[in-house]
């Protein structure tokens, strides 16, 4: 099995590594990410559609599709797995206009959405679904930043440590969900 | 004629071989407060989120051992870890505690005092989720989109049995596997091959979103709302064991091994065990259908049962 592969967005990803890192590339990722949910992304749509100013600045930022569980005391966050990404197809080519350059999710993408990814130059990485406890571990740090009202699905900006993912999608539109299947098809 | 006679004669028959008077006297009328639901409810919903249930945990390590590809073996091993770390720090297994499902067996000789039995569930759900941090899930006008505090926070289903018992099932239906989860009405000519097929074929184009490995749950028989309700019942079976017709259990290997050889993989990350288990319920259905459903599980398969 391949090495892990150390990267960091802090906020940005390196503009070589994000070119040089391929499809089923293992990863840890530290530095800041900003999260996104449904409800979130529908009300960042809607905003765009009217033309109104966005609350954040996405320009380059790395994006985390995850609606956290509530803190115990003690903790910075509750568990903290991804959400299956799929369902922001809608609202993912809208997202890499305002400058958006990776996302962190779960499960699947095919067909057009995967050209949107390549055109923008942008990469899709899965987190492990299910695995929210110990993804919760690697989050040193969390606050909203837009649309508190949201709850859980609002915009949290995170600070993660090492935060394991695995490429999906690489620069060069290669889908490694596409790869893996084929190689283990009986 | 005679036919029509015989089938008559058969019914009625049943019927009287089915009812015993001496059940009705059996039991006498249980009071039950429903507090002890509402308690038993936010108790039950807390543990099974923070520990899955134990037949998953070891279907999960045998899965470690089998797997084949490298990276699907890593995922299944950090699975793991994240259910023992869960387990021992007391924490959500996974941020999506999903909509609670709540079926009840409920003895006809029970009687519920002390308020609404629906109230008390719900409340039971709302503590639970409060006390055990877990993530409210579940919006209260599905169209709208906006939550009342007076709205249901989870799905009951009740079934009327015999006696004076209660049989408490509580559930966590996270939505990455019941969003894959899909119905079909079949005819009687597509028979069961053509039903297989759709419950491979929905386990395919579920690929990673319904977090596999997953246990999946078929339903077959009834009608459209039982087919449905059959298959969720199935996905709460515990999967170490099979359905009691060997007919029907020989279908679920079958099913187990061809879904298996999909490709899929924990996580979609390939490899040989994409499913835990596949378990099929059955009932009656009309002479013109064959009603399917499939309902997928994800790993952690959140439910817990008990009785009152």
């Amino acid at each position: 099995m391949a090495e892990t592969t150390t990267i960091e967005c802090r906020p940005f990803l390196a503009d070589a590594q994000k070119v040089s890192l391929r499809a089923g590339a293992l990863v840890e990722l530290s530095g800041e990410l900003l999260t996104i949910r449904d409800a979130t992304a529908r009300r960042l749509f809607e905003l765009q559609n009217t033309g109104a100013p966005l609350p954040v600045d996405f320009r380059g930022r790395v994006l985390y599709a995850v609606g956290p569980s509530p803190a115990k005391p003690g903790q910075v966050i509750g568990s903290a797995g991804p959400t299956t990404i799929e369902r922001f197809t809608k609202y993912l080519p809208m997202l890499f206009e305002a400058g958006v350059s990776a996302v962190i999710g779960k499960g699947e993408l095919h067909g057009p959405i995967v050209d949107s990814f390549r055109q923008a130059g942008a990469l899709y990485f899965a987190a492990i679904g299910g695995l929210g406890a110990l993804l919760g571990k690697r989050v040193t740090a969390a606050d909203v930043v837009a649309f508190s009202e949201l709850g859980p699905e609002a915009i949290f900006r995170l600070q993660v440590e090492r935060f394991p993912s695995v490429l999906i999608i690489d620069a060069a539109g290669a889908n490694y969900h596409d790869t893996a299947r084929n190689a283990w098809r009986a | 004629m005679e036919m029509g006679t015989n089938r008559f004669t058969h019914f009625r028959i049943r019927q009287e071989i089915t009812y015993d008077p001496a059940m009705a006297t059996a039991s006498a009328v249980r009071d039950i407060d429903v507090t002890a639901i509402a308690e038993a409810v936010e108790r039950l919903l807390i543990e099974s989120n923070y520990r899955i249930p134990p037949d998953i945990l070891d279907a999960l390590r045998a899965a470690a051992v089998r797997e084949q590809s490298p990276l699907g073996r890593r995922t299944l091993e950090q699975l793991i870890e994240n259910y023992e770390v869960a387990a021992a720090e007391q924490l959500p297994v996974c941020q999506d505690s999903g909509v609670t499902v709540v079926m009840l067996e409920v003895g006809q000789d029970v009687h519920w005092i002390g308020g609404s039995l629906r109230d008390a569930i719900f409340a039971g759900i709302r503590a639970g989720t409060l006390h055990g941090y877990l993530r409210p899930s579940v919006v209260g006008d599905p169209i709208a989109r906006r939550t009342m505090s007076s709205d249901p926070v989870g799905v009951i289903h009740i079934d009327l049995v015999t006696g004076s018992g209660v049989k408490l099932t509580v559930a966590s239906k996270g939505f990455g596997a019941e969003n894959m989860s899909a119905l079909r009405m079949f005819t009687p000519a597509d028979g069961i091959d053509a039903v297989k097929a759709f419950v491979v074929d929905t386990v395919d184009r579920a690929g990673a979103n319904a977090c596999p490995p997953v246990v999946v749950g078929v339903g077959i028989g009834g009608t459209f709302e039982m087919a449905a309700l059959l298959a969720k019942r199935a996905a709460l079976r515990p999967i170490d064991r099979r359905n009691p017709q060997s007919a029907v259990a020989a279908h679920e290997l079958d099913l187990l091994q061809r879904i298996n050889g999909l490709g899929i993989g924990p996580q979609g990350f390939g490899g040989v065990v994409t499913a835990l288990a596949v378990n099929i319920e059955v009932y009656p259905t009309h002479i013109a259908g064959l009603p399917a459903a499939v309902n997928l599980a994800c790993h952690s398969n959140r439910r817990i049962t008990t009785e009152l």
